[in-house]
């Protein structure tokens, strides 16, 4: 073997910060992890600062000022106008709730770019029960106001799983009365809490492929009035997704305590040390840290993935995915049909999508056990 | 709906042109989205303030180039059309 230096990655393009884990909804599918970081152990105000301007002169290009609830922050204008300074196209991601019509203003004097707002159902009955908060939709709606009174473009985001698949075209209108420029039709990924209630969520696939159906019909409708972005659920899908973008390449997370992550449910991966930006740069974590090292590029990949020509375009899938449902992060990602895995673990989402199971594990900062 | 020699064509509020020194190209940054903008289409858009209509961006384009109004009108429409059917241009 000869040593040899690997070239500097690329820059990352985005940097996506969980700024808290508070928030006040109980979304079961919540990507956040299922040990959520205490509120004492949040970086502080000047900490994040300087991780943006890190972020920017790193090459980031977004920021996704995210959580939990990001505005439950009180630094939240201060945090939101110095990623702005720094360069960086600023991008809100809220549920909405305690957002008012001063703090939106307040976040658009700012100079946030770009407010992305979460809806849990179509309607108000759906919507509160989903998201565990009795008048979210009126909180959700009004904040939706504020934000196109100032001016700002705004985005829908609905994830759709079981119990609100039937409602991809409300959400499609509800999206055009808000006045909303996009709109994100997530089907739930299944890690951390949407995992752990992925009995309950699983959809059909018939009623998964009719809802690609409407939403293809919508977008040639719609054209030029709303962009639909469409992430489809990849157990049914025939390749992964490239999580991420790629190990490593395009993004960076942060969580609320300052653990840098190649992605949100990086954590679940055993033996992965990941540095934390109190004690070291975002280049050093970006270029160095052996976390972000471990699955970047194809070095790391076995077969199926180290032969395949697909192999720099899904860049072997999702590492967490591969863990939870082979038991190595190194497999190819079962969802891909090369995986030698895929045929069961079509077999088990659609077992659950017919399991009738309907009883939901709300996120909460109680680790309540699996009755 | 047409973009017409009247037309006023601006960014919208959310849609920002930027220079990425690190990559040393032009992009246009929107909501989730990054589009590669080669240098005539950053210097179009830097002209797109929603002041100067089509007409005046156009001949200030035909004298920086040097080159025939009807040439860079057809350019100018195609690149314009295509951006604003994404959403990132207003006219």
């Amino acid at each position: 073997m000869t040593a040899h230096t690997a070239p500097p990655p690329a820059p990352p393009i985005g940097l996506l910060v969980e700024l808290t884990h508070r928030c006040p909804l109980g979304c079961p599918y919540c990507s956040n992890p299922l040990a959520l970081e205490r509120p004492g152990a949040e970086l502080d105000t000047e900490t994040w600062k300087r991780v943006f301007g890190e972020a920017a002169a790193l090459g980031a290009l977004h920021v996704h000022l995210s959580g939990g609830e990001p505005t439950a922050r009180r630094d939240i204008v201060e945090l939101t106008s110095h990623a702005s300074q720094s360069g960086l196209y600023t991008n809100l991601i809220t549920s909405g709730i305690g957002v008012g019509e001063k703090l939106t203003g307040e976040l658009a004097e700012a100079g946030l770019d770009h407010a992305q707002l979460s809806f849990q159902g179509a309607d108000k009955e759906t919507n509160d029960r989903l998201g565990h908060y009795s008048g979210s939709w009126e909180r959700k709606r009004a904040f939706a106001g504020y934000v196109t009174t100032a001016g700002m473009p705004l985005t829908i985001n609905a994830v759709i799983h079981r119990a609100n698949l039937h409602q991809v075209g409300a959400f499609i209108e509800l999206a055009v009365e808000l006045g909303a420029r996009r709109l994100e039709i997530a089907h739930t990924q299944y890690y951390g809490w949407a995992l752990a209630n992925r009995a309950a969520l699983m959809p059909p696939r018939q009623e998964v492929e009719r809802s690609i159906a409407l939403v293809e019909e919508a977008r040639a409708r719609l054209k030029g009035e709303l962009v639909i972005d469409m992430v489809i659920p990849d157990y049914y899908a025939r390749y992964p997704k490239p999580c991420a973008g790629g190990w490593g390449r395009i993004a960076i997370n942060v969580s609320p305590t300052g653990k840098a992550l190649p992605c949100h449910a990086a954590e679940t991966i055993p033996g992965l040390e990941f540095w934390n930006v109190r004690d070291h740069s975002l280049g050093d974590i970006w270029r160095l840290n052996p976390a972000f090292r471990a699955f970047r590029g194809t070095e790391w990949m076995l077969e199926p993935c180290r032969s395949c020509d697909r192999r720099e375009v899904d860049w072997g899938g999702c590492r967490c995915q591969a863990l939870a449902l082979t038991g190595d992060a190194r497999n190819a990602d079962p969802a891909c049909h090369k995986s030698p895995d895929h045929e069961r673990i079509v077999a088990t989402a659609t077992a659950e999508s017919e399991s009738g199971r309907e009883a939901l594990r709300w996120r909460s900062y109680k680790q309540k056990v699996e009755a | 709906m047409e973009i017409d020699a009247q037309s006023r064509p601006r960014l919208p509020r959310g849609v920002k042109l930027k220079r990425d020194e690190v990559r040393e190209r032009w992009t246009l940054l929107a909501p989730e989205r990054i589009f590669e903008v080669d240098a005539t289409a950053a210097t179009v858009l830097e002209l797109c303030d929603g002041e100067r209509d089509l007409k005046a961006i156009v001949a200030e384009l035909a004298e920086r180039y040097n080159a025939p109004s009807a040439v860079i009108e057809k350019d100018v429409v195609a690149m314009l059309a295509d951006l604003k059917a994404k959403r990132v241009l207003e006219t």
